[in-house]
């Protein structure tokens, strides 16, 4: 069967109407996972019992025209904790750890009766912009294998690049949704800081981590988004606001007419390359065709987001990631004679080198004497940044501008050279550090490989970015061409 | 060239962190890591006078708990999960050196 | 040379909390190893803490207790180190914005009262426990999350007896407060000493050092004692003292060196990204500065000036909330307030020191020592008789009831004791003779006949007064 170009309302129909089972997909995914991982490597791990014994639950209670999800197979990021199911982000620390609870969103996909096939590789711990940094394996793009898929969510973005899965949960800290989905040709979002809950997110940098779907269209992205947001009494940062139902509002009638748009200059200077720079200015004119207006807009500290994110996110990771001490869970070294070794001996082998770089910066960052000059100073810094986008979206419906500089870069290109690597996050990360919502979506090709724009909304006003994001998709095809690997087609 | 922080310093630093270095990873690790300060002293041309401090994205502010306990039933799977236990303890290899926050 | 000390406190108190700081998990303690724990009190990956709104309020009504400034911006802050009972490698306090700072408590040491400063109190969570042995440590969380404050004094104690009446005073009005058990005995209280001397005029401090392993407020007083003047000799001596830490060994009453503190330790502060900072409102802090009970202090003062006690006794009393608060109930049941102080003292106390309980946990009220003592003051009883009745009350029985079953009466009924009386002064003419020549001995002899005839069960006042009534006719 071939379910590659269907959209969820569709498999949600066919499921409804019983031309296909939940076990009969569950079974085609796998199989088709097994298939093509070969090439890609999104996988680190199948869930393939529970999954079927799931979707044959499914089958036998029936699907009802009002459970969108059910019985659709879903991929989740292998730092999203799964109940029983191996969980390792990535890194040789948790090889073998097994989670004694679910992440709030493992709960949430549960009660819509999404099946949850597999754990999606990453760079260890979310580190890195190119899954390169995994402890296993790196994963590949799903539309040149020499490339790679971005990240630190590339397995994610792979799986349904590729047509592996449907759907699949990503997180983002300074991009790790949005880049790779960029990479990939699909659509992913980084929701408002809070609006989906942390419980069960392994911690990277804790006041910038968002969870959020990876889909092949706006819809399918919007619809997940509603069942995996709100409220957590787990996460004392969720936010309280109510969760619309953001799939409802796009229909054909859905329009952009009227709106304001900021294009940062900033998101068009140097460093960005001629490829990304045209498809973000043929994307303004197509919302100037559909009735908006998009003025120059600027972020002037925006380049200083990388410095001030690296700081903010290596201080928290290297206070977030002194757990994995070998004490209580994980991988504890052998032959340790005492415990200064256990410590140090665990954490030396358990961690690769990227988190080791981060870990070194956040405790340097931290520490006695430095803390002003560093920490408190890129803090400061992160207001500065907020106010930037305040006071563009005080008369701005939303921002557009690129996702990444480039489109994906070679396997093994950017890995040896980390601030070459940093600077790619330059257009993602500010988003984290101002909280604020993110939608990556295709908006083009160079040379093969997909160009991915990025919407930018006033906090929990991910409605608008999916309106948009919506309205441009209708408008163009760069969402209707596949990777030429694609799963079955 | 590594100016802004030596080889003694990473290794400090290294220390509070509970990570060791060979004298290899010291050798790659000390430039890199001081290119990245490097990055990071641009800050210093942000004018920051007066501006607070973000720590926090959230929009929550006084969300509490109610202090009722509930015991969650985990600590068996919990000790099955640790590299060693006995009698329901956790066991490590010795503390030598009593840290200053424990009696 | 003569010196001056400086003594620095931080007591940790242990709050009496349903369950733990950042997770539901029950604080209780006997609990098997490890039982009261979950992923939280292990620092499971991807798990997040919550606050406990109900330490909070105890980290208020602590600063108010102290007369601390309530810190009404205030949040938690990350401190890292690595030790096995600390499972995250952090732990959540709070550093930049206690809860509480700039607190007093008044002191009288030998009569000369002194207020001593709090710089700050901050809430945060306690660690897990280890038990080392041969080759190993054992780990159990289930204290780690439990809710504890910190209470650190300004450098403003200068002796050790000092000291011990700081602690004696924060214990009183934390005790009072309800919201710890207070005991150094069961680690609900703990205190963290540090000292320094430096000769008198000498403007910068000295170098302190840090004792430990005190266990009680007479090891902190001892200890400290001890300290000081070990290192007036050392400069004395043209010595310098060192920055280190001694730990206190009760046999010998001495301080012993366990290790040279080596810099500064670098804890990487900073505010903890997953909980909300709070704002504490003006009402929240109203709502619970009303509901506090009365603090020793001002119940002292009533007891010496309404009540007539002594000072003495009025400390005595205040010792506990319990104790004060069973005072005041007896006392509103019209007893004798001298009478019911000189009671909780005497017998209550030993009853409690006899069997190792709380007041609180005996079957002893006020109604039932208010009905003895009003027993006694209306002559029903004796205080010889009240001895057994006591003992009763002690079982939880009532008093009156208690005196009737087993007719411990006083004859007290002029009516009934007249004949009595009468019959006692004609059986010994003698006696009379005696008296009118003067003997005064001769009346405890004719008292002791009279209680002889109705077995001890007279009122001795009724007697004497019915019989000197009768001799001088």
């Amino acid at each position: 069967m071939n379910y590659f170009n269907q959209d969820l309302a569709s498999l949600h129909a066919d499921l409804v109407a019983k031309k296909v089972s939940a076990k009969e997909l569950t079974q085609a995914t796998l199989d088709n996972i097994k298939d093509t991982d070969t090439k890609i490597d999104a996988f680190l791990n199948l869930n393939e019992d529970a999954a079927l014994a799931q979707a044959a639950k499914i089958d036998e209670a029936g699907i009802s025209e009002d459970q969108p999800l059910a019985g659709i197979p879903v991929a989740l990021k292998d730092n999203i904790v799964t109940k029983g199911l191996t969980t390792t982000a990535a890194s040789k620390m948790l090889e073998d750890f097994k989670p004694v609870y679910d992440a709030t969103v493992t709960e949430k996909l549960a009660a819509a009766q999404m099946i949850t096939v597999g754990k999606t590789n990453l760079d260890e711990f979310a580190m890195g912009g190119s899954t390169e940094n995994s402890a296993f394996k790196p994963t590949k793009n799903a539309w040149d294998q020499t490339k790679v898929p971005g990240g630190s969510s590339g397995g994610s973005a792979a799986a349904v690049a590729s047509g592996q899965v449907p759907v699949a949960l990503g997180s983002d800290t300074g991009g790790s949704i949005r880049q790779p989905a960029s990479f990939n040709g699909i659509v992913g979002i980084k929701p408002t800081y809070g609006r989906v809950s942390r419980w069960g997110l392994i911690a990277f940098g804790s006041s910038l981590d968002q969870i959020g779907p990876l889909t092949h269209g706006v819809k399918d992205n919007a619809t997940v988004l509603s069942a995996i947001a709100g409220h957590d009494d787990h996460d004392l940062t969720s936010s309280t606001q109510a969760v619309p139902d953001f799939a409802a509002d796009l229909n054909d009638a859905t329009s952009v007419k009227g709106l304001r748009i900021g294009l940062p200059k900033e998101y068009l200077a140097d460093g960005v390359s001629d490829d990304v720079k045209a498809a973000i200015l043929a994307a303004a004119d197509t919302y100037r065709k559909l009735g908006a207006t998009v003025d120059e807009v600027s972020l002037p500290h925006n380049k200083y987001g990388v410095a001030a994110y690296y700081i903010i996110a290596s201080s928290e990771a290297s206070s977030n990631l002194q757990r994995f001490d070998g004490i209580r869970y994980g991988y504890r070294a052998k032959d340790v004679q005492n415990l200064e070794d256990v410590y140090v001996k665990s954490r030396s082998e358990g961690f690769g080198d990227e988190v080791k770089r981060r870990i070194m910066l956040g405790t340097f960052s931290l520490s006695a004497g430095f803390y002003d000059a560093y920490f408190l100073k890129a803090a400061k810094v992160r207001t500065v940044i907020m106010n930037d986008f305040k006071a563009i979206l005080k008369d701005h419906d939303f921002i557009m501008g690129p996702v990444a500089p480039t489109p994906a870069f070679g396997l093994g290109d950017e890995i040896k050279d980390p601030i070459t690597m940093y600077m790619n996050d330059v257009l993602t990360i500010p988003v984290n550090l101002a909280g604020l919502p993110g939608l990556s979506l295709p908006a083009g090709f160079s040379n093969g490989l997909p160009v991915g724009m990025q919407l930018i909304g006033r906090p929990f006003d991910e409605s608008t970015l999916y309106r948009a994001g919506y309205a441009f998709e209708q408008s163009t095809d760069f969402h209707t061409q596949l990777p030429t690997l694609g799963g079955q087609n | 060239m590594a100016n802004r922080i030596t080889r003694e310093q990473v290794q400090h630093v290294a220390g509070l962190a509970k990570l060791e270095f060979t004298d290899a990873q010291l050798d790659a690790f000390t430039p890199q890591l001081d290119d990245i300060i490097g990055l990071f002293e641009t800050l210093s041309e942000v004018d920051t006078t007066g501006v607070e401090a973000t720590s926090s994205v959230s929009d929550q502010l006084n969300v509490m708990r109610e202090d009722v306990a509930d015991n969650w039933g985990q600590s068996e799977a919990l000790l099955k999960n640790a590299p060693d236990a006995a009698r329901g303890f956790i066991k490590v290899p010795a503390i030598i050196d009593e840290s200053e926050d424990n009696e | 040379m003569n010196f001056e000390t400086t003594i620095g406190l931080e007591v940790h108190i242990e709050l009496k909390t349903h369950s733990k700081i950042f997770s539901p998990s029950p604080v209780a303690y006997g609990a098997e190893t490890n039982a009261n724990t979950n992923v939280i009190d292990w620092g499971y990956p991807g798990v997040l803490p919550t606050t406990n709104k109900g330490v909070v309020a105890d980290g208020i009504i602590a600063a108010l207790a102290l007369h601390a400034t309530v810190e009404q911006h205030t949040h938690f802050d990350r401190k890292n180190y690595f030790y096995p009972d600390n499972p995250k490698a952090y732990q959540i306090t709070q550093s930049d914005k206690p809860i509480g700072h700039d607190g007093w408590v008044e002191v009288d040491v030998d009569g000369v009262k002194k207020k001593i400063g709090i710089s700050e109190m901050h809430i945060e969570e306690d660690a897990g426990k280890n038990t080392h042995e041969r080759d190993y440590s054992y780990v159990d969380l289930n204290r780690q999350g439990t809710p504890l404050i910190e209470i650190v004094s300004k450098p403003d104690i200068a002796s050790p007896a000092e000291a011990y009446a700081y602690l004696e005073a924060l214990r009183q009005r934390i005790q009072f407060t309800g919201i710890s058990d207070v005991k150094m005995e069961e680690g609900s209280m703990r205190v963290d000493v540090n000292i320094s001397v430096r000769p008198v005029g000498q403007e910068k401090f000295g170098t302190k050092t840090e004792l430990k392993n005190l266990n009680s407020f007479n090891y902190v007083q001892r200890g400290l004692e001890y300290e000081e003047k070990r290192q007036q000799q050392v400069l004395m001596a043209g010595g310098a003292v060192q920055q280190e830490t001694r730990r206190f060994d009760e046999k010998t009453g001495e301080t012993i060196l366990m290790r040279v503190k080596a810099g500064a330790d670098d804890y990487r502060y900073f505010p903890e990204p997953d909980l909300p900072a709070l704002n504490i409102s003006d009402e929240w802090i109203k709502e619970l500065g009303d509901a506090m009970p009365e603090m020793p202090t001002k119940r002292r003062e009533r007891y010496v000036n309404e009540l007539g006690l002594t000072d003495y006794d009025a400390m005595v009393i205040t010792q506990t909330k319990e104790m004060s608060d069973f005072f005041d109930a007896t006392v509103a049941l019209k007893a004798d307030p001298k009478m019911a102080a000189n009671y909780l003292q005497g017998d209550v106390n030993a009853f409690l020191n006899d069997n190792h309980v709380d007041l609180q946990a005996t079957k002893l009220t006020p109604d039932n020592l208010a009905g003895m003592i009003n027993l006694i003051s209306d002559g029903t009883i004796s205080s010889k008789m009240a001895k057994k009745v006591f003992k009763a009350i002690t079982n939880g029985e009532e008093p009156k009831a208690f005196v009737e079953a087993h007719g411990l009466v006083q004859l007290s009924d002029p009516a009934k004791l007249q004949p009595i009386i009468d019959d006692v002064l004609d059986a010994n003419p003698q006696s009379i003779e005696d008296f009118n020549n003067g003997k005064k001995r001769a009346v405890g002899y004719l008292v002791g006949q009279i209680m002889k005839q109705t077995h001890g069960q007279a009122n001795p006042q009724v007697v004497n007064q019915l019989l000197m009534t009768a001799l001088k006719q």
